[in-house]
């Protein structure tokens, strides 16, 4: 006996997918919106939705040309990303070449814990590092002295404890954080991409009499492209909205001469401290066009052919 | 090491013998390359190592030099210290857990709904619309910040832990995972059988594809139990209350004015992390593979 369904067949695909939709467009799409119309006025939240002033493009010159932080913050998220984000690949490429290589039945084990990093609570595991890079007993420092020892190595090590703290080294701290984060995710990519390639033509080359390193370097790296290309990506877009390592590892505040404040901080202080929902909406706008600018300069870099 | 000195004695010309020469020269460079990946894969430890240990020493003993690197008598006061500054330390954990649960239970049943119409059935509009579900993705996170908290207030969701569960009810990534594998996985025959038989398409998904979801649902459930259970952004703009906070907004209180108490702090961030290397341990590999199966795809 055929029973009525309650959903029309005709129209079940689309009763199974409008979950997404509904929620997307309720938490995703209506404050993306609303975060539009923001950035062009001013707005006190607590005078309700008549508070709001149309200001034009205020907010964006104000962020632009008189926010001295917004450009620091700026300048600290592009440092960061970079001093982080160019060495996870040039360690990741190799270490995922070699880990699916050398270490037989221990692979899983060994890229598990390269991994690790990247699933586990980043405030919880920040708030160790700030303890690490305690000037006085932090184990960094307690490492560089006794590295000091060691010749050679040691002359390349600090004089002194350093204060991770000063301006100057608070950027380091950070970056050395996402790296330790992120190098392993970076690496598992890799590794799933050189997975795909086809074991003849490895095999083939190795007859031939290539070493590692020249499959590595001819029939490897020209192969994982695509996903160099991918992998960068999402570095770019993940390192440039950077949030919760420095905002843990400087106690919220950006630290010293707010040497290690991120724009998206300084976005959230915007709003949250100074409450000005306004300019912060119009920060959060530069910043994404930053971003797709940033992933564009790097589509016609290293995407091409993708 | 020994076998570094070989390739010079191997002979010259003939060409076997140089590419034997060839493996030998790579057999000492594979050993040195083995302990430097290990000594790396070690170093990526040490913060773990350290958390634990840490959280069983008094802040004193932490704070001395050299610092301790086995495990001391202190975990017990330090668990009381914790308490005694998060007193909401209990309710902060259940909340943590509450949110995972329930995010995770709502992304299992609605992305696999979606994943069953994307991959078993045909409609108009199917692949633009799954193309604007997959770049949604691409969206940073922090653009829905602001907007978000003042979307929130106006529900009146502020400090509710529904602001956190239901916005992230139906992700793209679980969309994805579960269109990709049900397409590998369910037989096309089965659902046509299913679909002749009169089962209506909720019933052919409850019946028939839900019960050989298993994997691809674990799988997802991982992900997105994960996500929640570190996420610190989304509480921190819509939580206001201590009482109220997840586990990673009480334990950043802790960071306040005044001596940081590292042990109480190391003991706090163990329990937080501690589930997640208990699930990594057990489901490193099925983790891994469904979080780069999207990368692979594209």
């Amino acid at each position: 006996m055929k029973r009525k369904p309650w959903i029309p067949a005709r129209w079940a695909p689309y009763v199974f997918i409008s979950p997404f939709f509904i929620l997307f467009g309720a938490f995703g799409l209506f404050p993306l919106l609303f975060s539009i119309v923001l950035s062009f006025h001013q707005w006190d939240p607590v005078a309700g939705i008549t508070g709001m002033h149309f200001v034009g493009l205020d907010n964006f010159a104000y962020a632009l040309m008189r926010d001295d932080w917004l450009r620091k913050a700026m300048f600290n998220t592009l440092w960061i990303a970079l001093v982080s984000g160019i060495p996870q690949h040039l360690v990741a490429l190799p270490l995922a070449w070699f880990l699916n290589r050398a270490f037989g039945r221990w692979r899983n084990a060994v890229t598990g814990a390269y991994f690790l990093p990247f699933i586990t609570s980043t405030v919880a595991i920040s708030l160790v590092f700030s303890s690490l890079f305690s000037k006085d007993f932090g184990l960094v420092n307690a490492a560089f002295a006794a590295l000091r020892e060691v010749p050679v190595l040691g002359w390349l090590m600090p004089g002194q404890s350093i204060d991770w703290n000063q301006p100057g080294y608070t950027k380091w701290m950070i970056s050395a954080v996402v790296f330790w984060r992120y190098v392993g995710w970076n690496t598992v990519l890799y590794m799933s991409a050189i997975q795909t390639i086809p074991g003849d033509l490895l095999e083939a080359a190795q007859i031939d009499g290539a070493s590692a390193r020249q499959r590595f370097l001819h029939i490897v790296l020209p192969l994982l492209k695509p996903m160099v290309f991918f992998a960068v990506t999402l570095s770019i877009i993940g390192n440039l909205q950077l949030f919760e390592e420095p905002f843990i590892l400087t106690g919220g505040t950006g630290g010293i001469d707010q040497a290690g404040k991120t724009a998206a901080m300084h976005m959230y202080a915007v709003a949250f401290m100074d409450g000005d929902f306004g300019t912060a909406s119009a920060i959060a706008w530069l910043l994404f066009l930053m971003i797709s600018g940033a992933t564009w300069i790097n589509k016609r870099l290293l995407g091409a052919r993708a | 090491m020994p076998i570094a000195t070989m390739p010079g004695a191997a002979p010259r010309g003939a060409s076997p013998a140089r590419k034997r020469a060839r493996a030998g020269e790579s057999r000492a460079a594979l050993w040195i390359g083995r302990l430097v990946v290990l000594a790396g894969a070690f170093t990526m430890l040490v913060p773990f190592w350290f958390m634990f240990v840490f959280a069983t020493h008094s802040n004193s003993e932490i704070l001395s030099m050299p610092p301790p690197l086995w495990f001391g008598h202190s975990l017990g006061d330090n668990l009381r210290d914790l308490l005694e500054r998060l007193p909401t330390f209990w309710w902060n954990l259940l909340w943590s857990l509450w949110v995972g649960v329930a995010t995770t239970a709502l992304n299992l049943f609605f992305c696999s709904l979606a994943g069953h119409a994307f991959a078993l059935l045909d409609f108009a509009g199917k692949e633009r619309l799954y193309a604007a579900i997959m770049l949604t993705m691409l969206l940073p996170g922090f653009i829905f910040m602001v907007p978000t908290a003042l979307t929130m207030s106006w529900l009146g969701w502020t400090n509710e832990h529904r602001s956190l569960i239901v916005p992230g009810a139906c992700g793209a990534l679980g969309i994805f995972l579960m269109r990709q594998y049900i397409e590998s996985a369910i037989p096309r025959d089965l659902v046509e059988a299913a679909r002749l038989d009169g089962c209506s398409e909720f019933a052919i998904w409850w019946r028939v594809v839900l019960p050989l979801l298993g994997p691809a649902l674990g799988t997802l459930a991982l992900i997105t139990f994960i996500g929640s259970w570190n996420n610190f952004i989304g509480p921190l703009v819509v939580l206001r209350d201590m009482d109220r906070y997840t586990l990673p907004l009480a334990l950043r209180s802790l960071q306040g004015s005044g001596q940081t108490p590292w042990g109480a702090l190391c003991a706090g961030a163990a329990i937080a992390v501690l589930p997640l290397l208990v699930l990594f341990a057990f489901t490193s590999r099925r983790l891994i593979a469904g979080l780069t199966a999207g990368a692979v795809k594209h």
